[in-house]
Order: C-alpha cells, then sequence, then structure tokens
C-alpha cells in the first residue's frame, strides 16, 4: 500500500491543493459580494448589508442558502443542452484560469516534498497564454446562455458579450506584450522575477513604471472582458432586464455570479503579477525591518476589532467579533514570534494585498463611473486602446533593442 | 498501457466524436460546439506531444477568436434548424464513400511509413516558443511578412465591401 501511496504522492498533492484552493476562491468570492455591497453603499451613503450577522457579514450565507433553494424553472422553447452546459462552462472555465496562478515565491517543505503555492507546476512556460486561452473559451458560457434562453433579452445580452470580448481580447493580448518583452518568458514566476533584478530599487523596479501605457490598457480591456461597469452592458438592467442570464434563476444565476467574481480575482492576481511585482516587497531587499509590516498591520487591526465586537448591539456580534479579533492579533503575534513563517508570509502577503486594492479598484469604478454606450464602447475599444497598445509594443522593443546595442541600465 | 497513452485516446475520441457530431448535427449552433469540442481535444493533442505554444495558440485563435465569430453570426442571422433536401440527402452518399476512402488512404500511408512515424508523447517541449520565434523570423521571415500583407489586404477589402453596401 505504501509503495503505490508514495508514487501517486504528487497526484494526491496535487488533489489536495485544488480542493483548498476551491474553498478559498469560493469563500473569497462569497465575501467579495459582501465586500462590493459594502464599499458601494458607504459610496452611495447608505449602510449595506447591516442585518445578517454582524455588520451584515453573514449576508453571503444567506444569499447561498437562498441561491440554493429558490425554485429553478427552465423557461419554455429554451434549447436544453446548451441552457444548461451555459452556467456550468463559464464557472468552470473562470475556476480553472486560477490553477495558473502561482501564489508565492519560496515552496513549503512537507512529507519531504517541495509543495509549491499554486496548482500549476512552477516551470509552466506557457503560463500567461495558457490563461489567455482559457479566457478566450471564457466567453461562450455567455454568449450561449443568451441564445440558448429562447428570449429577446438574453440574445441581446449575448450578441453584445461576444461582440466586446472579440474587440477588447485583442488590446488585451497586445498590452502584455511589452511585459512580455521585457521578461524574455510567458512564465509568470519569470515576469515576477524580472522585476526583482535590481532589488535595492523596490517599487520603482516593477514594470508599472516602464509599461504604464500597457497596464491602463490591459486592466480597461480587462474589466470589459469580465463586463463589469462601467463595459457591463451584456446585462445592462435598464435596456435588458438581466442581459444574458434574465432565464436563468437559483443556482445557475449563481454559477454565473461566481463566474464573473472569480474573474475579477483572475485580473487582479494578473494585474498585481505582471504590472506590479507579484509577490515583490515594495521596499529595498535591504530593508528587512519592513518584514515586520504584517504584524505591525494584523495587530492593531484585530485590536480594533475586539474593541468593537466588545460594544456591538447584538450579543451574537459581541462573542463573534472578539473571538475573530483575538485569531487576528494571535496571527500577527506568531509571525513575530516565528521568524521562518514570517520570512514565508511575506510573498504571499504582498500578494494578496496587492490582490486586494485591485479589488477595491473594480468595486470603486463600478460605484463611481457611468455605463459606456454601446458605440462608444466599440470605438473607445478599436480606435483608442488597441492603437495605444501596439504602439506600447514598438516603443518597448524599440527601447530593448537599443539597450542591447548600445547598453544602458 | 502508459498515462500519456490513456490521455491520448480519451482525447483523440473526443475529437473524432467531436467531428462526427458536427457533420450530424442538424443546428448551426450544435454543429459550431462540436466544432470547438474538436479544436480544444486538438490543442490537447499538440500539448501531449510538448508544442505548448502550438497548443495555446490553437485554443486562443482558432478554439477562441474564430469559432466566436461563428457563433456570434449565427446567433446574428438568428439561423434556424437546417433543412434536409432531397439532393443534401443524396449528397451524402459518394461523402460518405470519399471520407473511407481518405481514411484508408491515410491510414495506408501511415502503415507504410511504419517506424517512422512516431505517436509516442515526446519529453521537453519540442517546438518551443524560441525556436518558433527564430524559425519565424529568420529562417522563413519573407514568407511570414508577405503573409501579414495579405491579411492586411483581405481586411481592406472587407471594409471597403462593407462601406459600399452602406451607401
Amino acid at each position: 500500500m505504501s509503495a503505490p501511496l508514495s508514487a501517486n504522492a504528487g497526484l494526491l498533492i496535487t488533489i489536495v491543493k485544488i480542493v483548498l484552493l476551491l474553498f478559498i476562491v469560493l469563500t473569497v468570492n462569497a465575501y467579495l459580494t459582501w465586500f462590493e455591497r459594502k464599499v458601494v453603499a458607504h459610496i452611495q451613503s447608505r449602510w449595506g448589508p447591516h442585518r445578517v450577522g454582524p455588520h451584515g457579514l453573514l449576508q453571503p450565507l444567506a444569499d447561498g442558502v437562498k441561491f440554493l433553494f429558490k425554485e429553478d424553472p427552465t423557461p419554455a422553447g429554451v434549447d436544453k443542452f446548451v441552457y444548461y452546459l451555459a452556467p456550468l462552462l463559464a464557472l468552470s472555465l473562470a475556476l480553472t484560469s486560477i490553477a495558473i496562478i502561482p501564489f508565492g515565491p519560496q515552496p513549503v517543505h512537507l512529507f519531504g516534498r517541495d509543495i509549491y503555492l499554486g496548482i500549476a507546476p512552477p516551470d509552466l512556460n506557457i503560463g500567461i497564454l495558457a490563461l489567455f486561452a482559457i479566457t478566450a473559451l471564457g466567453v461562450y458560457g455567455v454568449a450561449l446562455a443568451g441564445w440558448s434562453s429562447n428570449s429577446k433579452y438574453s440574445l441581446f445580452g449575448g450578441l453584445r458579450s461576444s461582440a466586446q470580448m472579440v474587440s477588447y481580447e485583442l488590446a488585451l493580448t497586445m498590452s502584455v506584450v511589452g511585459v512580455l518583452l521585457m521578461a524574455g518568458s510567458f512564465n509568470l514566476r519569470d515576469i515576477i522575477n524580472a522585476q526583482a533584478r535590481h532589488p535595492e530599487r523596490g517599487i520603482l523596479g516593477w514594470n508599472v513604471w516602464p509599461q504604464i501605457l500597457g497596464f491602463f490598457c490591459f486592466f480597461t480591456a480587462a474589466i470589459a472582458e469580465t463586463n463589469r461597469a462601467p463595459f457591463d452592458l451584456p446585462e445592462a438592467e435598464q435596456e435588458l432586464v438581466g442581459g444574458f442570464h434574465t432565464e436563468y434563476a437559483s443556482f445557475k444565476f449563481a454559477m454565473f455570479f461566481i463566474a464573473e467574481y472569480t474573474s475579477m480575482i483572475t485580473v487582479s492576481c494578473l494585474c498585481a503579477i505582471m504590472f506590479f511585482g507579484g509577490w515583490l516587497s515594495p521596499f529595498p531587499a535591504s530593508w528587512t525591518f519592513t518584514h515586520y509590516l504584517p504584524s505591525v498591520l494584523l495587530i492593531p487591526f484585530g485590536l480594533w476589532v475586539i474593541m468593537d465586537g466588545v460594544r456591538y448591539e447584538t450579543v451574537f456580534g459581541r462573542v463573534v467579533l472578539p473571538a475573530v479579533g483575538t485569531v487576528i492579533v494571535a496571527l500577527g503575534l506568531a509571525f513575530i514570534v516565528l521568524p521562518s513563517v514570517k520570512e514565508f508570509v511575506q510573498g504571499p502577503f504582498w500578494l494578496m494585498s496587492k490582490i486586494l486594492v485591485f479589488l477595491f479598484v473594480y468595486v470603486w469604478m463600478r460605484g463611481t463611473l457611468p455605463r459606456f454606450r454601446y458605440d462608444q464602447l466599440m470605438a473607445f475599444g478599436w480606435k483608442l486602446l488597441l492603437p495605444v497598445s501596439i504602439l506600447n509594443v514598438i516603443v518597448t522593443s524599440f527601447v530593448i533593442v537599443a539597450k542591447m546595442q548600445w547598453g544602458g541600465p | 498501457m502508459t498515462a500519456p497513452l490513456v490521455v491520448f485516446f480519451v482525447l483523440a475520441a473526443l475529437a473524432v466524436i467531436g467531428a462526427v457530431s458536427l457533420i450530424l448535427q442538424k443546428h448551426p449552433i450544435h454543429s459550431a460546439l462540436s466544432l470547438i469540442v474538436v479544436m480544444v481535444a486538438l490543442a490537447g493533442l499538440y500539448l501531449l506531444m510538448g508544442a505548448e505554444f502550438v497548443a495555446a495558440v490553437q485554443i486562443i485563435v482558432y478554439g477562441g477568436a474564430i469559432m466566436v465569430l461563428f457563433v456570434f453570426v449565427i446567433m446574428l442571422l438568428n439561423a434556424g434548424v437546417e433543412e434536409r433536401t432531397s439532393l443534401s440527402k443524396m449528397a451524402g452518399a459518394p461523402g460518405l464513400l470519399l471520407a473511407v476512402a481518405l481514411a484508408a488512404f491515410v491510414a495506408a500511408t501511415i502503415a507504410r511509413s511504419g517506424a517512422g512515424v512516431q505517436t509516442v508523447a515526446q519529453t521537453g517541449s519540442l517546438a518551443s516558443t524560441r525556436d518558433i520565434s527564430s524559425m519565424l523570423f529568420k529562417d522563413f521571415v519573407y514568407p511570414f511578412e508577405l503573409t501579414s500583407f495579405l491579411i492586411l489586404v483581405a481586411i481592406l477589402g472587407a471594409v471597403v465591401l462593407a462601406q459600399r453596401e452602406k451607401s
């Protein structure tokens, strides 16, 4: 028994990693809805969810239960096979794309093996191309949902979405070519390591400075690609009821919802990795005292949660919030006490912080910007984003060749 | 049976089933979906042979861009179920005959070349991105540039045709 077990240990570890990552991503998804509702509410001077659990923290749980137990009618005249396939396709492709993302530089040593954070092997040479391949297929979920629902609103949503995705995919792909040229690799780990060539520069070594044009093109195109505001025309509720998911209810609707939030996380990961140094610290490598930053942030936050919880109105909140705060403080203290753990969490800490910032920007834009008109959307994609990203590629390649020719920093 | 061989047969079966279903389906959208399955299965086969770049590009270009355009056009025209006329039914018989002849021809060619054809998965990326790019931009740079010029002409032609229709 032990021989086959050790032979298949790699497979076993991968399966455990997949289950763990799925659990984490789905939980983060659930709390992303809470985060979005809270932030948009505060932008609009409202409270947001605050009835279910302390600060509305159990709202995602209530939503999940509601999704599961709602009636799930199938409209008349739908193409059954495609109608059921579409949400499944959308969700599975969105979740697959997360598998490509590396989450930390060093492997964990467990059971005599090096276990890397992230599912794909660290030497996946086509990293970013594999991600683009998965997102290229992602459009079918939305387009087929719109077509199969046998409803004019859904059809318009599906049409808009496929036209939008085809238009913005070009700009999305072209905008990262500059980064790929600078790194000389498709591998996401190599792209991050290329930004650490001058460890003493810290934040100034990141790709976002030389590739500032590429970054704006990428982020704009990526928002359009994930169908988020201000590019959410496929589900513009004032014109198309619910767009491509008008005819979907219950858990099939939830699958589209989870797919959208998962792609938001993927895009945030990509922005952080390709333009903002991934898991690299923004400080110069010689500033080792900045390694205490996770603790410095976690302990006051935990103390604040305890303080807030003790004064909370409901008994449940007075019990749960201090308990959560204590866990956060303990985590912060553990990072100080155990130096090896402190060093290990540096990479994931910075990556998570950057992802959180981009998720906030996503929500912030939704709360601030009005939706594009359809012709504006097309003109913006073809006449501005695409030429600018091509210009970025040309300028970057000329600079790289010039540096190779005459030397330089 | 080794693991790559199992994966190969699964992908090959998927590609063949997709291709057969592409012909047999009556609705254009179902046919387009079958074609996507074929494209993705082929990409999987390329990946199995160590051609990572070709596999990714296969999905991005064929599975993504081109098939999205197909699906878009089918949706835009709101095409219904395909009509079977007596002539199209009659065309099935010679078509089947031709397909059998082609399959026999390919099988005979493979059988004759014998050990020359390798079906085993190659380890390491033979067709790495670096090799492909140096081949495209060094050895075949003129055909490559000529092809891009041809595509540009095609794009201009499409724009001119679309403009003429408007006025």
